[in-house]
């Protein structure tokens, strides 16, 4: 019985497997938090592991926790708590998809997890072939992706559901953009599904000798990126769709948020090779190409950027605020709900300025796995991201579990919230800087046989174990809100807030549901890109590479 | 679609910066040589040992091309070879170098030497080393246990 | 009927264009933000060998 107006609560069926996912997407929060501030102690020179603990065991796990593990369960939680809010409860059937695509995900999670633990898979959630690990940690990482793409299904048929009963009109904002990042993860997967079921699967079992490292990478690269936006969307969706509402504000146009999400679904994809810049065995143009597709791919936060602060402004003005920025003080600052993914937001404008040098062709040479980077990522995915992802807990944890945000712990989130601007401003801020020195990524503590120039970057190692260390912090309070929203703060109503249009005359052009379309330009785009090239590798393709194993097991 | 006159000069402004970056960086590439380094030479990474230039890793004079010398390195987990070279000040330099196991990361801090190398290819940059010093060879791309030891020295003498 | 919707525009034009100016303000420091910041970056890239 969904109606045609989407029910104002999300039903407790539906509420229970989003819980599910956010019960996992947290405990990988604590522990991949606590791997990470042990990363920042071990690089500033001053701490050393114990009991023969491996820094690149704790930074796979980092890794596949953080990136994979938190990323990807909250965002089928939320999605699927968005989808069943704006488009009605979904069906028991899709409801039991979701549930069979969360175990496969968890049971994943759990194989992968346990062989990074034994030392078998020291290979980073990037995979790295050909360092060769455990056939149970691809096959782990491989249930992680299908339970995805069932957990995505359960919301693509519901929102399905939704258009034929309502023939002709525009989808509720919240399921368009849900069923695009759905959409945009499922064909970004592909990829990296390809590499480990066709490549490092059967060469980890032992059914073929040796891999095509070139390929394995390709194939990764091209799921790599997407994997990003994957991440940034379901914010974007809070920013356009739901900070509205809780400031008290409209969206500034539903019709231009569906066309920015429709270009990140075109452009994120055909755009790995901006990772690739300086390898051997692709061609310039072929790298330059995807650089110009990189930066197409910007448009669509340049008219991010401009939505926002027009919602902010316009609520401002609406308040009475006058001059260039008199709204800006008018906005709910006390506001947990608003205020995190505000920090988020701001953080995105130098996490983009740092993208945008990324992908500049040649200018890669400056900042190529270097710190840089992960000072890069530790802002976009680790601050704009999962910000946002902390504001959105403050309501939809109560909301799904019928309690309250309290003042108490709403004052508190505002506090973690800045707890973890400043965390990140020392440990990204040396990551950035030190970066530029060169100074390399993905590395344990070195003095590189005293080098002079290795010398320069531990000060700015130091100022990353304290950033990480507020930064553990901000987890330990974030997971002191998750579990008094989710089991002890007082019973009540939480609203799951969803915003409208400024503009509501002004209906979504039906073009922008033609899935046909927009899934024929995608497919196109990516053929565009990487036929030619991938042609190439295969038929210049070197001698297969063994595995190896160059990490010490217990 | 109705949208913003101040969204359209946004966008213009945006898009036209865009275009800027993407039209320097394209000019410097293309017509300036500045290409990031995608050398498409493969190699048996079995044989590198035997195989020229890497079978004499180090700094080679050579005469009669672009650059006046060849800087030759083989890579294994944990390894440079060579762990030292002295450059001339000034020289213009083909640096050359491939692994013969796992991916490697070869990078010179402080410079735009920077470059994958993955079994089975050839990478290779061709720069002119104006800037005396000493500069640390890092791998800054994960390759085992041992990856943070992996190191080389440049120095760059008149 | 063609000139006073003409009008009509017009006048919901200026008004909108008043009260979104903090905003062109806004995406224009960020725009200037990334300008300068590649900027930097390629001038250490032109003066890096």
């Amino acid at each position: 019985m969904s109606s045609q107006t989407a029910k104002l609560k999300v039903d407790p069926r539906d509420g229970k497997l989003a819980m599910a996912h956010f019960y996992v997407a947290f405990i990988a929060l604590a522990l991949g938090g606590l791997m990470g501030l042990l990363q920042t102690l071990v690089r500033s020179g001053k701490f050393e592991l114990p009991w023969g603990i491996d820094y690149y065991q704790i930074l796979t796990v980092h890794g596949v926790l953080m990136g994979l593990v938190l990323t990807t369960f909250f965002i089928m939680g939320f999605q699927y708590a968005a989808v069943s809010r704006t488009a009605g409860t979904h069906s028991p059937a899709a409801r039991r998809i979701g549930w069979i695509g969360f175990w496969v995900m968890t049971v994943g999670t759990i194989m992968a997890a346990t062989m990074v633990l034994l030392k078998e898979a020291s290979v980073l959630y990037t995979f790295y072939a050909p360092l060769k690990a455990h056939w149970i940690f691809y096959l782990g990482m491989t249930f992680v992706v299908v339970g995805s793409w069932l957990d995505g299904a359960a919301q693509i048929m519901t929102y399905a559901k939704w258009r034929k009963e309502n023939p002709g009109k525009p989808s509720p904002l919240l399921s368009f953009m849900a069923v695009i990042n759905t959409v945009l993860w499922i064909v970004a997967t592909l990829g990296v599904a390809s590499t480990v079921l066709f490549q490092l699967l059967p060469w980890s079992l032992g059914l073929v000798d040796t891999v095509d490292v070139l390929i394995s990478r390709t194939l990764f690269w091209y799921f790599g990126h997407p994997l990003v936006y994957f991440w940034l969307l379901p914010a974007y969706m809070c920013w356009y769709a739901i900070v509205p509402k809780i400031i008290g504000g409209k969206i500034f146009s539903d019709s231009l948020a569906r066309l920015s999400f429709i270009l990140f679904l075109l452009f994120s994809i055909p755009v790995g090779f901006h990772h690739q810049l300086m390898e051997p065995g692709i061609d310039p143009a072929w790298k330059f190409l995807q650089v110009v597709l990189t930066f197409m791919v910007i448009i669509p936060s340049l008219m991010t950027a401009f939505s926002l602060f027009a919602t902010f402004e316009r609520f401002g003005r609406s308040k009475g605020a006058t001059g260039l920025f008199g709204w800006f003080k008018v906005l709910p600052w006390n506001d947990a709900r608003f205020t995190v993914p505000f920090i988020g937001m701001a953080s995105f404008i130098p996490a983009g300025a740092g993208g945008i040098i990324n992908a500049s062709n040649q200018m890669n040479q400056v900042v190529h796995n270097t710190i840089w980077v992960t000072g890069h990522f530790h802002l976009t995915a680790a601050t704009s991201v999962v910000l946002t992802f902390f504001g959105i807990s403050y309501w939809l944890v109560p909301h799904l579990t019928g309690r309250k945000l309290t003042k108490a712990m709403n004052k508190l989130g505002i506090i973690q919230g800045w707890v973890w601007f400043i965390g990140m401003v020392f440990m990204s801020g040396a990551m950035h800087f030190q970066g530029l020195l060169g100074g390399p990524r993905r590395s344990a503590f070195s003095t590189y046989g005293d080098a002079a120039q290795a010398a320069e970057w531990i000060p700015y190692q130091i100022a990353q174990a304290v950033g990480g260390s507020i930064l553990f912090l901000g987890i330990i309070l974030m997971i002191i809100i998750f579990v008094n929203l989710a089991f002890f703060a007082p019973k009540g109503e939480e609203e799951f807030p969803v915003g409208e249009a400024e503009n509501l005359e002004e209906k979504a052009p039906m073009i922008f549901e033609n899935w046909k379309l927009w899934l024929g330009i995608t497919a196109a785009l990516i053929l565009f890109a990487y036929t030619i090239p991938f042609i190439d590798m295969i038929q210049n393709a070197p001698p297969g590479s063994p595995g190896f194993k160059t990490w010490n097991s217990w | 679609m109705h949208m913003h006159k101040f969204e359209k000069i946004w966008l213009i402004f945006g898009i036209g910066a865009l275009v800027v970056f993407l039209s320097v960086v394209g000019v410097s590439a293309f017509y300036l040589g500045n290409k990031p380094p995608s050398c498409l030479t493969t190699i048996d990474p079995k044989k590198v040992d035997t195989e020229a230039p890497f079978d004499k890793p180090g700094l080679n004079k050579v005469e009669g091309k672009e650059w006046d010398y060849e800087l030759v390195y083989v890579a294994s987990a944990f390894f440079y070879n060579p762990g030292e070279v002295e450059v001339p000040l000034g020289a213009k330099v083909k640096v050359i170098a491939t692994t013969k196991d796992v991916v490697h990361g070869f990078q010179v801090a402080g410079t735009n030497i920077n470059m994958m190398l993955e079994p089975g290819y050839v990478n290779e940059i061709v720069t002119t080393f104006d800037k005396e010093g000493e500069y640390l060879v890092v791998c800054n791309e994960y390759c085992g246990t041992g990856h943070h030891l992996m190191s080389s020295k440049i120095k760059v003498v008149k | 009927m063609a000139k006073a919707e003409l009008k009509s525009n017009k006048k919901t034009e200026i008004e909108d264009s008043s009260s979104l100016k903090g905003t062109l303000a806004s995406v224009f420091f960020l725009g200037i933000f990334i300008v300068v910041t590649w900027v930097s970056v390629y001038f250490l890239f032109l003066d890096r060998f």
